[in-house]
């Protein structure tokens, strides 16, 4: 349904218009570019004047912060953090002056970095006169975002298809308990994985063939495989694991120090120390980013996913397009449910999802249904899951179930497009009927 | 562009006609066409509870066992298997309806499935898809509690404030969506996914503070609600209480709203073909918003149940899977009142004999949610019904409901 709201927009434009009778429609898209343009930058100095208050201002003199670096000799990086504060402050309000006068090319480049400059000041603030693990903190972001951003790019393939996914966490859950249960059963995290991966296809197929052969509403057709995934994954743990118990033995991945790189101060041991599903997050951004947008396979995929009828007409399978699209969604999302516990903790519990999936899909949403957009978005939510264990020690006065609604309450910004709209592919959710 | 079809109502005039009409469609009497519109859900029920028997079965260490020798003695597997089905459908009836204890369980258990049933049937009928059922819940029962312990009020007052309280906080956050939707474009569904997070940890937040817990007590589980702001359980000593006849009211109330008021045809109307309603001159934005209202303030309104009638206190986990239940219910009850009455009695059924059915065969309750979800399946997918029991299909097969991401 088109609910394009016409938007009445009781605020005159400011801009003086030169020709004020006769708008055509690029004056207006230019119109509500510069108009979103200048939002953007009121809300960096907005965030600005914040950081430089709160952060700099609010913070006692004379206090420093310092960071734990591991792997360059166990260094800390000390700041002084009133001073972190308010440089923070003043360059984003001078990127937002910046955003304001003449505006960014590359608005998310600039975002990013603002949002990452802040968040260096907030933890400059919260361990003021105190010592705090910076990579122990950045390597826990990475491991809380992995499962995430892997269920995002789930999402972004079935959606870029054509075909909602809320079944995300469905998917994780039943994969996580497959490949918990094969690897134990096989004695090898690898035949655990493969079972895992495998255990994700055949979910997302089931919402395929219900969504694609039978017509069933996707939304319903996922709230089903969610549902199922819960009661058949809880049902089989609690019957099977008490009687067969080496059926939840907790088979791991080992870490895997990549030779060199781990060398790197910094860096090396966050990006280079970790587990088989980091280094293949790593690899499948850029793969699907590019597989998506610069390939033949992509282009049908996205031309399934905004005009199932033009795709058609030109000779395109669309119902084989979506089938496998979503069926190498689910695969994805097997691997971020494989996560959880061949890369994570080995055995499986009752729900150990816990809403996993469900951030995944706020990530996605809020990366735009695009793979590098995902993983931004991921990282943030890490960021935010594994700052709620930190802040405790920290004694900081943020409640940590602030922490955990970030992730949904910055979506549900994002959705209202109220910080830069997020489009879903125009036939999402419509089931295609072949004339 | 229609996203939204919902033919799931029988056509709203009886038409009463002679029936010398040359038997066409009209002639159909009204016992075969209530035949013919249970048909699916009931056949949808059965083949879940077969697939059910099958993985009863299948994880059942003697009946492997059995399985495991079957060429040694076939009769013997079969036998173990039909005595374990047997068992655990047999614990599940019993536990569902076999007393008077078992009876006020189901009836206490299938309440806030009717609430919220008739929430996400409400909103189906306006063409929106509620899947913030637990959030609206959570909100309602919050609300509710904090009136109860909080204020001292005579009996009858405290109960009536509790549960406008409840209905308000559910249509608040249902509203949320509703004015994200109207004003935004945003879509319900992800709205609705996010402010069941959001409630859920806003409850966790609201649990550490002093206003809800008792003085000294660090658990997460409110100061119990006191009796003036409690629902008036009937038999004495068991679960069901007041709450079930206020859902029986609601049934009606929304039945009435559906089918007689000018409101509710607008809100069809809504659901049929947004654009239509808009040309015809409904305010389709205030519609939606107070549409996401009522079917927030009937979830909230499950959330009083829960807190007044059944566990007596607020804690994290009050609104269980009920929201998503709810989806079933509405789906197995096609959306209409009576239906959504007789679906959520059904379902809570299956959970109150769930119970009785682990404690007594070492099936874990979860069957429970796999029957469901198998419910949802069939009953959405009528075809693949038709397609296993070789049924000719009456009219053209129609999605049950259909929706897109916002746009």
């Amino acid at each position: 349904m088109q609910t394009q709201v016409p938007s009445p927009d009781p605020t005159p434009d400011p801009t003086p218009e030169a020709g004020p009778s006769h708008l055509d429609s690029a004056a207006l898209v230019l119109g509500a570019h510069q108009r979103k343009a200048r939002i953007v930058g009121i809300a960096y100095i907005v965030v600005g004047v914040l950081c430089l208050w709160w952060f700099g201002l609010g913070s006692e003199s004379g206090l420093d912060s310092s960071f734990g670096l591991a792997g360059a000799g166990d260094t800390t990086l000390t700041v002084p953090a009133r001073t972190t504060g308010i440089t923070v402050g003043v360059v984003v309000i001078f990127l937002g002056g910046l955003q304001l006068a003449r505006g960014f090319r590359r608005r998310g480049a600039i975002t990013t970095i603002v949002v990452v400059l802040v968040a260096f000041a907030f933890l400059a603030w919260a361990t003021r006169g105190a010592d705090f693990s910076l990579s122990g903190m950045l390597q826990t972001t990475l491991q809380r975002a992995t499962p995430l951003a892997l269920g995002a790019m789930a999402g972004v393939l079935c959606e870029r298809a054509g075909i909602v996914n809320i079944a995300i966490e469905g998917m994780m859950l039943f994969a996580a308990f497959g490949g918990a249960v094969a690897g134990s059963v096989a004695g090898s995290p690898w035949a655990g994985l493969v079972f895992g991966l495998a255990c994700g296809a055949v979910l997302a197929y089931a919402h395929a063939g219900l969504s694609i052969r039978f017509q069933v509403d996707q939304i319903i057709s996922g709230t089903v495989i969610n549902i199922f995934a819960l009661g058949i994954t809880s049902y089989l743990a609690t019957r099977l694991f008490p009687v067969y118990e080496n059926l939840n033995k907790g088979v791991t991945f080992q870490q895997w120090e990549i030779p060199i790189l781990s060398e790197i101060p910094l860096i090396g041991p966050v990006l280079f120390e970790n587990n088989i599903f980091v280094y293949a997050l790593f690899v499948l951004v850029p793969f699907v980013t590019w597989a998506l947008f610069r390939t033949k396979w992509g282009l049908r995929v996205r031309a399934v996913g905004e005009h199932p009828r033009a795709a058609d007409t030109v000779g395109i399978d669309v119902y084989k397009v979506r089938y496998r699209s979503v069926a190498l969604g689910g695969v994805m999302a097997g691997l971020a449910g494989s996560y959880l516990t061949l890369g994570s903790v080995g055995s499986f519990e009752q729900n150990m999802t816990a809403g996993r999936g469900f951030i995944a899909l706020a990530a996605m949403i809020f990366g735009r249904w695009n793979p590098v957009g995902a993983l931004g978005a991921a990282l943030l939510f890490g960021f935010a899951e594994s700052l709620q264990t930190k802040l405790a020690i920290l004694e900081t006065p943020i409640p940590s179930q602030f922490l955990l609604m970030a992730p949904y309450v910055v979506t549900l910004f994002v959705v209202a497009g109220f910080v830069g709209r997020s489009r879903a592919p125009a036939a999402d959710g419509q089931p295609y009927v072949k004339d | 562009m229609t996203d939204v079809v919902d033919r799931t109502e029988p056509a709203p005039e009886p038409a009463p006609e002679e029936p010398a009409g040359t038997g066409d469609a009209d002639a159909v009497p009204a016992w075969r066409r209530l035949l013919i519109s249970v048909r699916v859900p009931v056949l949808a029920l059965l083949t879940a509870l077969a697939i059910g028997a099958i993985l009863i079965i299948f994880t059942n260490p003697d009946c492997l066992y059995a399985w495991a020798r079957f060429f040694n003695d076939p009769m013997r597997a079969l036998s173990r298997s039909w005595d374990a089905v047997y068992d655990a459908y047999r614990a599940l009836f019993l536990g569902a309806v076999g007393s008077k204890h078992a009876i006020s369980e189901t009836l206490a258990l299938s309440t806030p499935l009717i609430f919220c049933g008739l929430s996400v049937a409400f909103a189906f009928k306006g063409g929106l898809f509620n899947i913030g059922g637990n959030g609206q819940l959570i909100a309602g029962a919050t609300l509710a509690t904090w009136l109860a312990i909080t204020f001292d009020l005579p009996a009858p007052i405290h109960v009536v404030v509790c549960l406008i309280g409840a209905f308000v906080g559910g249509a608040i956050w249902g509203g949320i969506a509703g004015v994200l939707r109207a004003t935004t474009g945003a879509h319900e569904v992800i709205t609705t996914i996010m402010l069941n997070f959001i409630a859920l940890r806003f409850l966790d937040y609201l649990l550490t503070l002093e206003a809800f817990l008792p003085e000294g007590q660090a658990n997460p589980v409110s100061e119990p609600l006191p009796d003036s702001a409690r629902l008036t359980r009937f038999p004495e000593g068991e679960r069901l209480n007041l709450g079930f006849i206020l859902a029986l009211v609601a049934v009606v109330v929304v039945w009435w709203i559906l089918r007689r008021s000018t409101w509710g045809f607008q809100v069809q109307a809504l659901g049929i073909n947004a654009d239509a309603a808009r040309y015809a001159g409904m305010r389709t934005g205030l519609l939606i918003v107070v549409t996401m209202g009522v079917a927030g303030g009937l979830a909230g309104l499950a959330g009083a149940g829960m807190v007044m009638g059944i566990s007596t206190s607020l804690t994290a986990g009050v609104a269980g899977n009920i929201g998503f239940d709810a989806i079933a219910v509405a789906l197995l009850g096609r959306s209409n009142p009576i239906g959504v009455l007789f679906a959520a009695l059904l379902f809570g059924g299956l959970q109150a004999g769930s119970v009785p059915m682990q404690a007594n065969t070492s099936t874990p309750v979860d069957i429970v949610t796999v029957i469901q979800a198998l419910i949802i399946v069939f009953v959405a997918a009528p075809m693949l019904v038709r397609a296993i029991y070789r049924i000719k299909a009456t009219g053209p097969d129609t999605p049950t409901f259909t929706s897109n991401w916002g746009k």
